[in-house]
This record gives structure tokens, sequence and C-alpha cells, in this order.
């Protein structure tokens, strides 16, 4: 048996996809993809991190209802995250017959505090 | 105006109860069940002494009989099926009106249901396969206290199933060394660790001393994870008033989430306890130990499906569904059959699943199926597959066998079901490239890879091809 790996002192983390390694472009495209494919708006938010664990973050914009171009998805993500370099930015798809959200992940990760 | 003469004594079953021409109205509530009749009793007279014994009947005429309308009260035996591959059972078809039963009370149905009538004489043996609750009663039941979506929201888990782990070894640990086996979980990246169902409050490990320590590291893993956390504190107790001291002291203290058996305890605390978290902002964890005395023989008992809608109308957020993986074609089938009726706001009929009847749950929301047992990282493809994201996987041994501990284990599940849920995002065959999907996440993960080393050697055998055919 290999020798016992520690487990780090723990990491600050941000739900969905947060155990995986930060999405790239290409990634994250198929994401917005799959929300969109689903039926779903695709709405974005974003806070400061030390404020990330209320249910509600900054909405960017509205949410964008009916809204079926990724690319355009991609470049409101962009923006947001230019408009708030320091903040955490999340991707929400809203399921309007569910009237919950049927995912939601964050897209930029700024360094958790 | 009553045409009906008394006359005392012992008349058919049949006569009265077996009405092969009746039309069910929406607002009966309808059961099958299956029967083995003694010998020599015709199936007929079998269904309507069924129907009898489980609605107005007794064995003889009595003139209070006379008193009321039983014509309009009675249980009636409507068709007869027979049992595929068996010539000595029947499937017995009996609508009941709904005064029969008291509103709100799955209690009162199961007395009158599953009472007497299964003791009776002149069956061999009975089971009651499914029931259709009139949308007319399931509006009078409570139902989830809380359901999938408020669940969601409360704990901000969005596009993944969610996951958990029992806490072991489940007898004999003290409450100290009990919150550290949460801690390492949770901090790991576990949305839920749960109390074993032997754990009330035994003598190594009292409850209130159990709740404080394992509060203490929920709180620190939210703190440290900066996610939401819970772990299900069972309050099951002697007594109903022991069990809700438990759940007010949960409150107290922050709990999220408690935990009840439904079964062991009986629906009528069940029932109240649902109420309770309702009242009280609290997600209820079920679990169902006994169940299987009472499901598991084809021939007698009652059917978990029956057990499953009992559970939705008297209450519970989490229910324990099976897992599915490494079982047979036809329990696959079966379990998510009642996996529907656990999550589903309509389930139509569909034998092939073994439900009998449409069944409307109205606006009630849903329960959130529980796969528990002999699972692990290996199993994360399929579970995806078969359960979709509204299910909440526990792994026990495969969190805590983890070789470099429990939040090693914790984190390789979580990079595993994300990976997955990733994969089946961008259109990939989870389970055909299960393998692959797993392999290419343990690159960055050396927990999930050291998982993946140590139950290689359990086989990853999944039949594919028929699995597609019950993926979503």
């Amino acid at each position: 048996m290999a020798e016992i790996l520690a487990y780090k002192p723990t990491e600050r983390r941000g739900e969905t996809f947060s155990y995986l390694p930060p999405m790239t472009p290409e990634r994250l495209r198929k994401q917005v993809a799959y929300l969109i494919a689903q039926g779903w708006n695709p709405a974005i938010e974003h806070t400061e991190p030390e404020k990330s664990f209320s249910n509600f973050w900054y909405l960017w914009k509205l949410p964008f209802f009916g809204e079926k171009s990724v690319e355009r998805v991609m470049q409101e993500l962009e923006a947001c995250h230019r408009a708030n370099p320091g903040h955490h930015v999340r991707l929400i798809g809203y399921d309007n017959y569910a009237q919950s959200q049927g995912t939601a992940f964050i897209v930029y990760r700024a360094p958790m505090r | 105006m009553s045409k009906n003469t008394y006359q005392a004594g012992v008349k058919d079953y049949a006569k009265t109860y077996w009405t092969p021409d009746y039309i069910p109205l929406d607002t009966d509530l309808l059961a099958v069940f299956k029967v083995v009749p003694q010998a020599g009793v015709p199936r007929e007279e079998a269904a309507a002494a069924v129907a009898a014994e489980s609605s107005t009947g007794t064995w003889t005429t009595v003139w209070t009989d006379l008193l009321t309308d039983l014509e309009y009260y009675k249980g009636r035996a409507y068709r007869i099926e027979p049992v595929p591959g068996d010539a000595n059972a029947f499937y017995a078809f009996i609508a009941y009106p709904l005064d029969l039963f008291e509103e709100g009370s799955v209690v009162n149905v199961l007395t009158s249901l599953v009472g007497n009538v299964f003791g009776f004489k002149a069956v061999r043996s009975l089971r009651l396969e499914d029931l259709r609750f009139p949308l007319a009663y399931v509006k009078t039941c409570g139902g989830p206290p809380n359901g999938i979506q408020m669940e969601r929201d409360r704990l901000n888990k969005y596009g993944r199933a969610l996951l958990g782990c029992t806490i072991k070894p489940k007898l004999g640990l003290s409450a100290k060394n009990y919150g550290r086996a949460v801690y390492e979980c949770l901090r790991g990246g576990l949305d839920f660790t749960k109390d074993d169902e032997n754990v009330n409050s035994q003598p190594f490990m009292r409850w209130q001393h159990r709740f404080e320590f394992v509060m203490e590291a929920v709180k620190k893993a939210e703190a440290e994870t900066g996610e939401r956390k819970g772990h299900y504190l069972n309050v099951t107790a002697p007594t109903p008033e022991e069990m809700y001291k438990r759940a007010e002291f949960a409150k107290q203290l922050g709990a999220p989430i408690i935990m009840h058996d439904f079964l062991t305890a009986g629906f009528t605390a069940n029932t109240g306890l649902a109420n309770w978290c309702r009242e009280n902002g609290m997600l209820l964890h079920i679990h169902r130990a006994m169940h299987a005395v009472i499901d598991r023989n084809p021939m007698h008992g009652i059917h978990f499906r029956v057990l499953t809608k009992c559970l939705r109308l008297s209450g519970g957020d989490h229910l324990h569904s099976g897992t599915v993986v490494g079982k047979l074609e036809g329990d696959r089938e079966a379990t998510l059959g009642w996996v529907d009726l656990m999550r589903e706001p309509f389930v139509p009929e569909n034998r092939k699943r073994g439900i009998f009847f449409d069944q409307d749950w109205g606006a009630m929301p849903g329960v959130m199926p529980v796969a528990s047992g002999g699972i692990h990282v290996w199993h994360m493809p399929a579970l995806t597959a078969i359960f979709g994201d509204d299910a909440c996987f526990q792994f026990g041994g495969g969190t805590l066998g983890h070789p470099w501990g429990n939040a090693a284990g914790a984190h390789a599940n979580r990079v595993a079901l994300e990976a997955c849920v990733e994969a089946r995002n961008q259109g990939r065959q989870v389970e055909r490239e299960g393998r692959e999907i797993l392999s290419e996440a343990a690159k960055h993960s050396p927990e999930l890879a050291i998982a993946m080393e140590v139950w290689k050697e359990i086989k990853f055998d999944f039949d594919v091809v028929d699995k597609l055919d019950v993926s979503r």
C-alpha cells in the first residue's frame, strides 16, 4: 500500500464542479450548451467572496430568458467578471417548471477568503 | 328506502362484495392484492372475502347492518387477473369508498387494508401489491415537510446528486470520536453524514452528547468549505415525547436535518414528526428498518411501493430506495418504479415496473431517494445515469474505507460525482465510458486514484445494453 497522503487543511469550495480543475472555455461552453438544451434560463450572479455563504448574490442584469446562444452567455460571464474582478461569478440555469435552479456553478473563482 | 329484511346466518361474500360490473370512481381508494386462496375457495369468493374483511364485512350477518347503507360503504372486488407464471395466485382489485378512511391518516388506511384480513383463514397468503390514493385523499395529507426543491434551495445544491455517508462503526463510538468521523467526511467534500439507524441513545453515546459534538463538526466544516453541510441526527426514540425533545434540541443547535425510522417507530410518530419538521423548517431523512420483514416475501405482506406511497403521504424528505446497481433486471425496474413514486407529480400505470394504477400526487412535494449500501467510486457512473440528480448517494464503507481516511474518501467521491455529471452534461455515455471518465478525473485527484485502485477488485460489470433502456 502506498504511503498515506495527509489531507490538507480544508480549502474553500463552491458547490458543484468546485472539486474539478477550473473550467477551460472549451469545457465551459459545453456546460452552457447543456443548460440551454435543458430549456433552462441562463442567469449570472456575482459576490464578494466573503459574502458567498448568503443565498442572495448580486444579480448581473436580469436572467437571460429564452437565450439560446452559448456565445452570448459566455460574453456576459466575461463582462460580469471584468466589471467585478475580485468577485465569484456563477452561472445559474433557472428551471421555471421546478421553480428551482436546474444547475448552478461558479465560473470565475476569486481567491477564497 | 331499504328493501332488505334481516336474515341471520352466513352468506357468501361474493353475493355482496364481488361486483365485476363496478366502474371505480375517481374518489375511490383502489388496492390490488396478490391472493392465494385456500383449496376449494373460488377466486371470486376469495376476492370478495378480502374486500369484505378489509372494509365493512364480518363473518356473519348482523342486524345492525340494516341501520346503515352498506351499499355505500362497502369495499368492492371489481376485477380479477391471473398472476403471470403462478397458477395458484391471482390479483384481486378492490375499490374502497373515500369515506371509509379518516382524512390524513395512512394509519387508518393501513389498519383497514392490511389489518385482520391478513390473518383471514380463507386465504393462504395475501400481499398488498399496490394502492391508488385518490387525489381527494392525497390533498388531506401533509406529505414531505420540504420536498426536493426546498431541500436544494435550503442547502444550495444544484445540478448534481447529493453525497452522504453513514458513520461506522455503527455502535460503540464515543460522542467525540463520532464527531471526528463526521468532521473528516464533511470537510473532505460530502454534503451529509448520517447516524446509523441503530444509534439512538445508548450508554456508550447519549443523544445529547452526540448532537453537540456532531453539530460542532458540521459548523466547522461549513465555515471551512463555504458549503452547506448536514448530519442526519437520529431522533427515533422510545416515546413520541422523547422524539420531540430530541428534535427540539437538534433545532436549537442549528441542525438542518434530522432522521427517523418510520416503520419501527410507526406511522403515527412519523406523521407527527413530519408535521413538526414542516413547522420548524427542518429536513427529515427517513430510514426504513423492518421493511424487508414486510416487503421481501413475494407472496405475503406489503410491497415496498405501497410503503413508499404511505411514507410520501405521512411525510419525509429522504427515503432509502435501494441502489439498483448489481441487482437483477426485475429489481431494477421495480426500483425505478418506486423511485418515480417518490419524486414525480404523476406516475402512470406501468406494469413493467410493477405499477398497477395511475397515481396523481397533485402538488405534494417529492421525496429524495437515497441509494445506500455497498457502493463505491466505481459505481458513480451507473448511479448518475440511473438516478439522475435528484437523489442522495450514500457511501459508507466507500468513504470510511479509503486508505487515507474519511476526508480523502469523501474527496474521492465528490470528484467522481462531479466528473460524471460534467461528462453526462457533455453528452457522453457515462456508464459505457465510466472507466475513462473516472481515470481522467483521477489524474487531478490522488484521492480518487487510490480509491479506484483499492476497489478495483470489485468488478465493473454493469450490463450496458440493458442499462441504456432505463437511462434518462
